[in-house]
């Protein structure tokens, strides 16, 4: 027991907690330092202390009682539909993150840095939300062929990448961040042509997309959650069996872990590279369908959200293991959730979600740090590692 | 396929572009003004037909293309750089009398308005020069150029003084790049991540406290005084360039020396050589007695304040007041430009004046009323810059030890 203990607090699982700690410490210091009440206290603190420490602790518990309600369960609503709508917003919000994060975590685990998260998102999204809008089938044909088109939609945005990669050696990092500008000006212009946009619509948004294309809203229309969910987890089991139990993933992580060694092992690297980022960009078109054919419902110029770069620190933070991905993606989903009701009810600004996530994974990525922060000693183990 | 060829068989396809616009070039002209108001010599405006004009730019290009292939199939079994210039050059040239046939097509107002767009993107391209040289990764301009912006309008509102705003904007794009070298250089994190995530935080840093701070009190925090322009006299004076050049704020002027002092200081000094030492084989450098953690931190931080000064010109040398995510990507387009300039500091400024020119013309022919959608012209610089890394126009390789940590044994 002691040595489970001690592994704990000197290994990754520690570090990531305090990490996550860490960074809700920064982001109440700014809501601290921003609110007014604090403000105003601190010119008289001399005089009467205890209420610039109410004022601090109004301020900062406050805004982490309104994400809790806003993230978890709502105990001050009045009824059950709206005490339970918080968690299933963090479901809604951790689908698309989780999905598109997956994608990420195949890429990084071979060796490929795929920036092109939210390219392959719009792809996905645009080929599958052209197939919900434009095409008229029965229910069980036409739903499984607009999510189809967007794996295939993504897939391809991100297969191009690897064959460039690999034809050219020209570096993924830059072609997919520049992909991604490509992919927003696209879309952006297809929703002002007759390709996407909705007839008669002076706005860029598209038609909605037709009933039998939907996801399965299975908890009822009052609630955002859908069967992407439920896709999310097969995604999560497929990621899982892709990399750690099937041949290719083998190769995958081959050449993660050495190019040269993996050449000469016999396996195609060329190939490999756009079989990585097809399968990373076909889950990051996933991503895209949960947003047009559930979600959203519709096509926009935000449809990607900032989904694509959300993935990159869920796929970070959960150490490109799709059962990490997935804890991390949930973290994500609940703080997106909870900073939409802690901008309502207490004025902080949903920004602060942002500087809260770059921190963990800033934090995450340099377990010294961290360890330095918390006085933390390192492990044997950690240290042989 | 050899690199050689590829270059003469990208500007074969390229010059099909130029054949297509010769073919279907429409009768009428082009007028073209070159002057402003200040100038002493008023060139008279002249009209130029579509098709002449055409003709005579896609003729250049099949004798480009052919000077290519003799170069190629001869001895010299490369394509020379000048040959690659006169093509670009005459493609450009066609297709803007071809989009601005039957209009006015005032060229200097066109030059200006690419200049505006292209200095942040100068400064954020010799930030990444000088970080890459030395051997890390600087996805982070983006954030550079924000925290620049930012701080500079906050500090320039504040003291009523747009020199201290200047600073302020020069320590803020450092400490960026400060905190990228630590975890780059320091806790050995991989820096592309470190990139990315910086950008995010400094987005959500700004947008906090531009939602918390300044909007609260806007006529206090967020209205910063603005630098004038200053002409300088006779260099103002030359047609054309002259009111282009020389009629700007003293951030641009201070881009000049910018481009001019990384040039000279990379390329003809000691300590260039040693960065750039640094940046190809860490372990050679160190075993000569070069500092190599120490050439890094140097060499990273002044990128960051050089993309520092940038980010001010949002605001200082613009708008005026700061505005959420202002720099709105042109940190990566910046990252984009330095590829396509090689890593060389002069070829980066000429590659971001390329891409200021691209994404102004969209306001050029938005006046006009020209029917190409203006997305077209905005993905210009990102498809440029996939070619260019794709290899099709020469190749292009960074710094050897670029984006690998050093390890000290």
């Amino acid at each position: 027991m002691k040595r489970v203990m001690k592994e704990f607090t000197g290994g990754n699982a520690m570090v990531s907690v305090l990490a996550v700690l860490a960074s809700f410490i920064v982001g109440g210091i700014l809501i601290a330092i921003s609110s007014t009440e604090v403000q105003t206290t601190i010119t008289y603190i001399g005089a009467r202390p205890a209420d610039f420490f109410n004022a601090l602790w109004n301020s900062v518990f406050g805004a982490y009682d309104a994400m809790f309600r806003g993230a978890i369960f709502n105990y001050k609503a009045h009824d059950g539909v709206q005490m339970i709508k918080p968690i299933t917003e963090t479901l809604a919000y951790a689908t698309p993150i989780t999905m598109a994060g997956l994608g990420l975590a195949v890429a990084f685990r071979s060796g490929l840095f795929n920036i092109g998260g939210t390219g392959q998102i719009i792809f996905g999204a645009m080929f599958a939300g052209w197939v919900g809008i434009y095409v008229d089938l029965p229910f069980y044909i036409h739903f499984p062929l607009a999510v189809l088109a967007g794996i295939i939609g993504g897939g391809l945005f991100g297969a191009l990448v690897g064959f460039l990669k690999a034809a050219t050696g020209a570096n993924e990092v830059i072609v997919t961040i520049m992909f991604n500008y490509i992919a927003v000006l696209l879309l952006s212009y297809l929703l002002k042509t007759p390709i996407l946009q909705a007839p008669g619509s002076v706005n860029p948004v598209s038609p909605p997309v037709r009933d039998s294309a939907k996801y399965w809203f299975f908890m009822g229309d009052q609630f955002r959650i859908h069967g992407g969910l439920i896709a999310m987890l097969l995604a999560v089991i497929f990621t899982w069996w892709l990399l750690n139990r099937s041949t290719l993933g083998f190769r995958f992580r081959a050449l993660g872990h050495n190019p040269n060694a993996a050449k000469v092992a016999g396996i195609n690297i060329g190939l490999t590279y756009v079989l990585v980022m097809g399968i990373s960009g076909a889950l990051s078109g996933l991503a895209g369908t949960s947003q047009v054919l559930g979600t959203e419902k519709f096509l926009t110029l935000g449809v990607a959200a900032s989904f694509g770069f959300d993935a990159i620190t869920v796929a970070l933070l959960g150490r490109s293991n799709p059962w990490g991905v997935l804890v991390a993606g949930l973290l994500f989903g609940g703080l997106r959730a909870g900073a939409v009701t802690m901008q309502a009810n207490q004025n902080v600004p949903i920004d602060i979600v942002l500087v809260v996530q770059s921190l963990i994974v800033l934090f995450i990525a340099a377990p010294p740090l961290v360890r330095a922060i918390f006085r933390v000693k390192e492990s044997k183990k950690a240290v042989a590692a | 396929m050899k690199q050689s060829k590829r270059t003469t068989i990208s500007l074969l396809v390229l010059s099909l572009i130029g054949l297509w616009l010769f073919v279907s070039a429409p009768a009428g002209t082009t007028e073209i003004s070159i002057s402003t108001d200040s100038d002493i010599f008023k060139l008279p405006s002249f009209g130029l037909g579509v098709g002449f004009v055409s003709g005579i730019a896609f003729a250049a290009q099949v004798l480009a293309v052919i000077a290519s292939g003799y170069f190629v199939l001869g001895r010299n079994h490369k394509t020379p750089r000048w040959v690659v210039i006169l093509f670009a050059v005459a493609l450009v040239f066609e297709i803007l009398v071809g989009l601005f046939a039957g209009k006015t097509m005032t060229f200097t107002s066109l030059l200006q308005g690419s200049l505006a767009l292209a200095v942040p993107l100068i400064f954020g391209s010799l930030a990444g020069v000088l970080s890459e040289r030395v051997g890390v990764v600087n996805i982070a301009i983006e954030g550079q150029l924000l925290a620049g912006a930012f701080v500079s309008a906050l500090i320039a509102s504040l003291s009523d003084n747009m020199f201290a705003g200047l600073i302020g904007a020069v320590i803020a794009g450092a400490l960026v790049a400060w905190v990228l070298a630590v975890f780059a250089i320091k806790y050995v994190v991989d820096q592309i991540i470190v990139g990315v995530v910086l950008n995010v935080l400094v987005v959500g840093l700004t947008n906090f406290m531009f939602s918390t701070l300044m909007v609260s009190n806007l006529p206090f925090y967020n209205q910063p005084p603005r630098f004038d322009k200053i002409l300088i006299p006779l260099l103002g004076q030359i047609p054309v360039l002259g009111p282009v050049l020389f009629n700007q704020t003293l951030i641009v002027y201070l881009m000049y020396v910018a481009v001019a002092v990384v040039y000279v200081a990379l390329f003809k000094t000691r300590w260039g050589l040693r960065v750039r030492a640094v940046g190809e084989y860490p372990k050679a450098a160190d075993t000569v007695g070069i500092n190599v953690f120490r050439t890094r931190y140097v060499s990273v931080i002044l990128g960051g304040a050089l993309a520092g000064l940038g980010g001010s010109f949002f605001t200082l040398g613009q708008v005026g007041a700061f505005g959420k995510e202002m720099t709105n990507g042109a940190g990566y387009i910046a990252l984009a430009a330095l590829i396509f300039g090689r890593w060389n500091p002069l070829y980066a400024a000429f590659a971001a004046l390329l891409f200021g020119f691209a994404e102004n013309l969209q306001y050029g022919l938005a006046i006009i009323g020209s029917s190409v959608p203006s997305e077209f012209l905005l993905m210009l610089p990102y498809a440029l810059t996939v070619v260019a890394v794709a290899g099709l126009v020469g190749k292009v390789t960074g710094p050897a030890a670029s984006g690998k940590a050093y390890i000290k044994s």
